[in-house]
């Protein structure tokens, strides 16, 4: 077997051990209370075990990927992002090392095996690298950022579940909307993944030509059929489907169909859940945050940004600069990708701050490491996908 | 005595505070102020001394910035591809002959063309004055010249004295050489 | 302002909340709170206490938290609303109506709206730059007013404190203990093998550790304030430079801002990724994308012009170094770097002809025009010869029968040539373009045939100095430090007391991580035989045990 099949087998191998050890963790969650430590600690020594086997066989993933490729296994979208959810799991096991909680596993996995499943759907094989990212810069940055993104998600992990465990459910309040509006963009991502594999299972494939903004034409192949049309699209294979809806040349129409088709996909798989289980999926999961100490989950999620900010900004500002100014002869030009890397650098100062004032401690601070959650999601996603820049390369 | 001690620690903390106030707010004050005007100060100014130079026209002479202090130098930038550029010469070179025995020097300077391009062009209009080729374009670069044609009005002191962006009517010519007239 | 004088005898300044000495609350607000505010260990902020002339005010409004976060969150969100769409140094246009054209064709109204309202340059804009001041200012006077009373009170505090204090701390244990002396001694050594600062005052013990992370927070503000500063140098002239130039295989330029430095290109190169060449793994990605870029470099070699020499000189230039700028690796001199940032691939440098005859195509000889510096004469064999009489880089038409060129760059050559033969000594007239002749004097019977070109590239090199950067470096080291100070290690104290009524009483407190203080007091309990201790704050253990208590 060659280094690069030896890669993905034991990425995938990870990928099913997270599972594995997500159901182990709720079977520890679920017999953790003062009586039965025992099968407690049978439950959690087996998930935490679980998760260190699939580590380790991650971590031999990006090894191996790193020697078949000849360069740090983080130079396109599906390479970091898999990278990322690699680090979750690791920051994660530094945690529960740190607070030995393991409601926190039954949550934050869940978390990677999407962020790594979602990876996937990116064109996976290995690529060269362009002049720009040929520099030892690449592995340093890149992987110091992501780590201190995936120890700063632990802290919205930590707040999800002090939120499901605090937010009184059976009352309508803004929290409880909130709180299944969180649950509902999970169920969203999930919905990505079904279409795209769906559609690659059935091997979907048809091709138009448009008109792009710069009135060249190009083609264009689309692996899902296609809601939106590119400006002035004219089908090339036969038989494909006109598009329901043009769009003016700003708009990439084949990602907007992307986008509209998992949300479609993803709430009607929302719709059937709620309809077999006839729950809030928050509620569902509710019971499950029971026995976690709302204390320690506080806590938890302050420590993990104080442990994750000086990472994330060594790596995402501080290496950043250093090698900008090594590639694009500055340290600093403003390009999306820099600016909310400094977004988030802001948006965790101002969490540190008010965690010194009153009254910013439990739900208040567990809802902003929410967000700071999806700040990241979104510097790590959509900025490479939605906002032109130099970054745009994946 | 308590009470004029506590008084006067709170006038120092007054001045104190106001010299920090002061010495940040002028700092800032001054970066904002200059990185609006930046594109203007990377230029030069009126004003300014005018950057030294040495150049060999199209004679085989050597004309050197310096040599020609006393005099007034009406220093003119320009391309044969420029059309105003084209369009002041024959206007230039009237006033030449009429300005360089009152101690007004006048050198175009080409920027970077090659021999025969500008031979043709001053061929064709029939220019008397000195024309110099800025080879590997420093003189441009320690002009900062965009666009052309751009004009240098140098004083006998050798400071600069205007600077013109754009074409020029003779009569604008005549008036600028004589405002650097040595008196 | 009046002084506060503690019961315990200490005299706090104006507005102090916890007395600096024995810990005691010293106004009715604190008194009622069940757990105190250890933020600045109830020192008076210096901010607070004086609210008379408008400097105070204008002091008092940056020495505040509140409204340093509101700053934060204020260029946070300018900072989101710049990345809408690109800024208008990433649109291909210079002067500011071709930008708004930009903005219009691409974005339509919206993108209008965003340039007139100076959203596209946002970042240069003066109430940007005004906000990042402002954090500046703000960074400073909080910084200074919080460091210096929370210096003054952790030197000043007493190893032993008031039982009103230590009973407002959060973790707190109060118990008739066996504890005697021999036990004191016990806690004592395990908090010092625990690396704690222990200080022993009668029946009271007061165990500190890592106090200097306290500092962290005001570190970390030090290199932040001292970055902004350097960001601040670059707008005095001679600190920063940012220019490029764009240079020519075989031309020599002189690099703008230098002083005297020239770089002549040699060669540039461009090398895409091959299946054959690169490595195996590679295939399916340059099967997918098609061509991805693998380098690109322009070989130079650099010199000096001899010192003080000025503008023009082009003679004595004496060699440096030769280099291959590529991206990614600049090269480096005297403070100045220059780096590979675009290219024009195959801008015509030289083109052949021969001179014909029209009818038979008999040629009587070749000759190569350098585009960049054409002869006027080419001599030919058997007293052929060609006379330039004009060239014409970018030919675009004629205007009145006069050829006009557009630019100086070999975009559309074109040339005004007479052949002199035999014949006709006294020549042909022949205007020669790209793929097409023009006779403009009658019918000739030479002709000039074009042959073969070359072509060379052009290096696009940004030349960048900035000597703020070490300013800089220091102040992204100390903004580090700092930040790992404050993040990685925390203050612990624990305070241990034997009161006369014989009941002992633990407290513990620390700025961050509870759950290694509860460790450490822990691990001194379980030698040391002191009460059990509450956490205050922690809810859900306390009606866990209050539901044990009632039998729940």
């Amino acid at each position: 077997m060659d280094m690069a099949s030896l890669s993905s087998t034991l990425l995938f191998i990870a990928f099913v051990a997270y599972l594995i050890a997500t159901f182990l963790f709720g079977g520890a969650v679920k017999s953790s209370n003062t009586q039965t430590t025992k099968s407690f600690d049978r439950w959690g020594k087996l998930a935490i075990t679980v998760t260190i086997l699939g580590f380790i066989a991650n971590i031999g993933y990006f090894i191996t990927r790193w020697i078949a490729a000849g360069h740090a296994p983080v130079s396109n979208l599906f390479e970091f992002t898999t990278a990322f959810g690699m680090m979750v799991v690791g920051a994660f096991i530094l945690i529960y090392f740190i607070y030995k909680t393991p409601a926190l596993g039954l949550f934050a996995l869940p978390i990677a095996v999407l962020i790594i499943a979602y990876a996937s759907m990116f064109p996976t094989e290995i690529t060269p690298l362009i002049p720009a990212l040929k520099s030892y810069w690449l592995t340093i940055h890149v992987i110091t950022a992501a780590m201190g993104e995936a120890i700063l998600a632990i802290s919205a992990v930590a707040g999800f579940i002090y939120l499901l465990k605090n937010i009184d459910l059976t009352k309508k309040s803004k929290e409880r909307f909130w709180i299944e509006a969180v649950m509902y963009v999970l169920v969203l991502v999930v919905g990505f993944v079904v279409s795209t594999l769906s559609f690659s299972l059935a091997d979907y494939s048809a091709e138009y030509s448009y008109i792009s903004k710069d009135e060249t034409e190009h083609n264009i192949e689309y692996t899902m059929p296609a809601l939106f049309g590119m400006n002035e699209s004219v089908a090339i294979t036969e038989g494909a489907l006109d598009p329901l809806i043009e769009m003016p040349p700003l708009v990439n129409a084949k990602k907007l169909t992307t986008v509209v088709w998992s949300i479609l996909i993803g709430s009607v798989i929302y719709l059937l859940l709620r309809l077999i289980l006839r729950k809030r999926l928050a509620t569902v999961l509710q019971p499950l945050t029971k026995k976690s100490n709302s204390q320690l989950m506080d806590e938890i999620g302050y420590r993990s940004v104080l442990i994750g900010f000086p990472v994330f900004t060594l790596g995402a500002l501080i290496f950043a600069m250093i090698w900008a100014h090594e590639a694009w002869s500055r340290f600093w030009g403003w390009d999306p990708k820099e600016v909310w890397a400094l977004i988030t650098f802001l948006f965790y100062a101002v969490f540190l701050h008010l965690r010194l004032s009153k009254g910013w401690e439990g739900k208040k601070s567990a809802w902003i490491a929410l967000i700071g959650f999806i700040i990241i999601m979104f510097n790590l996603i959509a900025v490479n996908l939605i906002l032109a820049g130099l970054h745009s390369y994946a | 005595m308590e009470v004029s001690k506590l008084a006067q620690s709170k006038k120092q903390r007054f001045y104190m505070r106001t010299a920090i106030l002061a010495v940040l707010v002028v700092a800032i004050v001054f970066t904002v102020y200059s990185n609006l005007n930046k594109e203007k100060n990377a230029v030069l100014q009126v004003g300014d001394k005018a950057p030294d130079f040495v150049l060999v026209d199209m004679d085989g002479t050597e004309r050197r910035l310096s040599d020609y202090k006393g005099q007034g130098v009406f220093l003119n930038f320009w391309g044969t591809w420029c059309k105003p550029c084209a369009k002041e010469m024959p206007a230039m070179d009237n006033q030449y002959a009429e300005f360089t025995d009152k101690g007004v020097q006048t050198l175009a300077i080409n920027i970077g063309e090659s021999d025969l391009k500008v031979n043709s062009f001053l061929n064709r209009y029939g220019l008397t004055f000195p024309i110099a080729i800025d080879r590997n374009k420093s003189v441009m670069e320690s002009y900062n010249i965009d666009p052309l044609p751009t004009t240098f009005l140098v004083n006998p002191e050798g400071k600069i004295e205007k600077i013109i962006k754009g074409e020029m009517t003779e009569e604008d010519i005549a008036n600028f050489m004589d405002q650097i007239k040595p008196s | 302002m009046d002084k506060i004088v503690c019961t315990c005898g200490n005299v706090n300044p104006a507005g102090t909340e916890l007395c600096e000495s024995c810990g005691r609350p010293l106004n009715d607000e604190t008194k009622e709170k069940k757990i105190v505010d250890m933020r600045y260990e109830g020192s008076a902020r210096r901010s607070q206490t004086y609210n008379k002339t408008i400097i105070d005010k204008v002091w008092n409004f940056f020495s505040s938290v509140k409204v340093g976060m509101w700053i934060i969150v204020a260029i946070l969100v300018a900072a989101a609303i710049g990345t809408i769409l690109p800024q208008v140094f990433y649109v291909p246009a210079t002067n500011e109506t071709d930008i708004a054209a930009y903005y219009e064709r691409i974005y339509g109204t919206f993108g209008t709206l965003y340039y007139q309202l100076g959203l596209s340059d946002l970042y240069s804009s003066w109430w940007f730059q005004g906000l990042v001041g402002m954090l500046g200012i703000s960074l400073v006077i909080a910084s200074l007013d919080r460091v210096i009373p929370l210096y003054k009170s952790l030197k000043k505090q007493k190893t032993k404190r008031h039982i009103s204090f230590l009973k407002r701390q959060r973790v707190y244990g109060i118990g008739k203990a066996d504890v005697s002396e021999e036990s004191l001694l016990k806690a004592e050594e395990k908090l010092k093998e625990l690396k704690y600062n222990v200080k022993r005052e009668g029946n009271a013990i007061l165990a500190e550790r890592g106090r200097f992370s306290r500092w962290g927070p005001y570190v970390n503000h030090l290199g932040l304030i001292i970055f902004l500063f350097g960001v601040m140098l670059r707008a005095l002239p001679g600190f920063y430079v940012d220019e490029t130039m764009w240079l020519r295989e075989g031309e020599t330029l002189y690099v703008p801002e230098t002083h005297g430095y020239f770089l002549e290109s040699k060669e540039f190169i461009y090398e895409t990724y091959s299946k054959e060449e690169s490595k195996e793994v590679y295939g399916e990605a340059i099967d997918r994308v098609g061509t991805i870029a693998k380098n690109y470099q322009t070989d130079v070699a650099l010199y000096k012009g001899p010192e003080g020499a000025v503008a023009g000189h082009t003679e004595d230039l004496t060699f440096e170094k030769e280099a291959s700028i590529q991206v990614n690796k600049p090269i480096k001199f005297d403070n100045f770097s220059v780096f590979q940032m675009d290219f024009r691939l195959d801008e015509l440098a030289t083109m052949t002809f021969q001179l014909q005859d029209k009818q038979t195509q008999q040629s009587f000889g070749e000759f190569t025009i350098d585009l960049a510096d054409p002869q006027p004469i080419y001599e030919l064999n058997d007293g052929y010869k060609v006379e330039v009489m004009d060239y014409y880089a970018d030919f675009t038409g004629f205007e009145e029968g006069v050829p006009q060129s557009q630019s100086p760059l070999p975009n559309n050559p074109a040339f005004l040539i007479k052949m002199y033969s035999p014949e006709f000594p006294k020549g042909e007239t022949s205007f020669v373009m790209i793929k097409e002749t023009v006779e403009p004097l009658g019918e000739n019977q030479h002709k000039i045939a074009f042959q073969s070109v070359e072509t060379r590239d052009v290096s696009g090199l940004t030349v960048r100095k900035d000597l703020t950067l070490p300013l800089l470096a220091l102040g992204g080291l100390i903004f580090m430090i700092g930040v790992a100070q404050g993040a990685y290690w925390n203050h612990r104290r624990i305070w241990i007391q034997l009161l006369e009524d014989g009941q002992t009483v633990i407290a513990a407190h620390t700025n961050k991580n509870w759950l290694s203080v509860k460790r450490d007091l822990d691990k001194v309990t379980d030698v040391a035989h002191l009460p059990k201790y509450l956490d205050q704050q922690d809810i859900d253990s306390l009606e866990e045990k209050v539901d044990k208590v009632e039998g729940v």
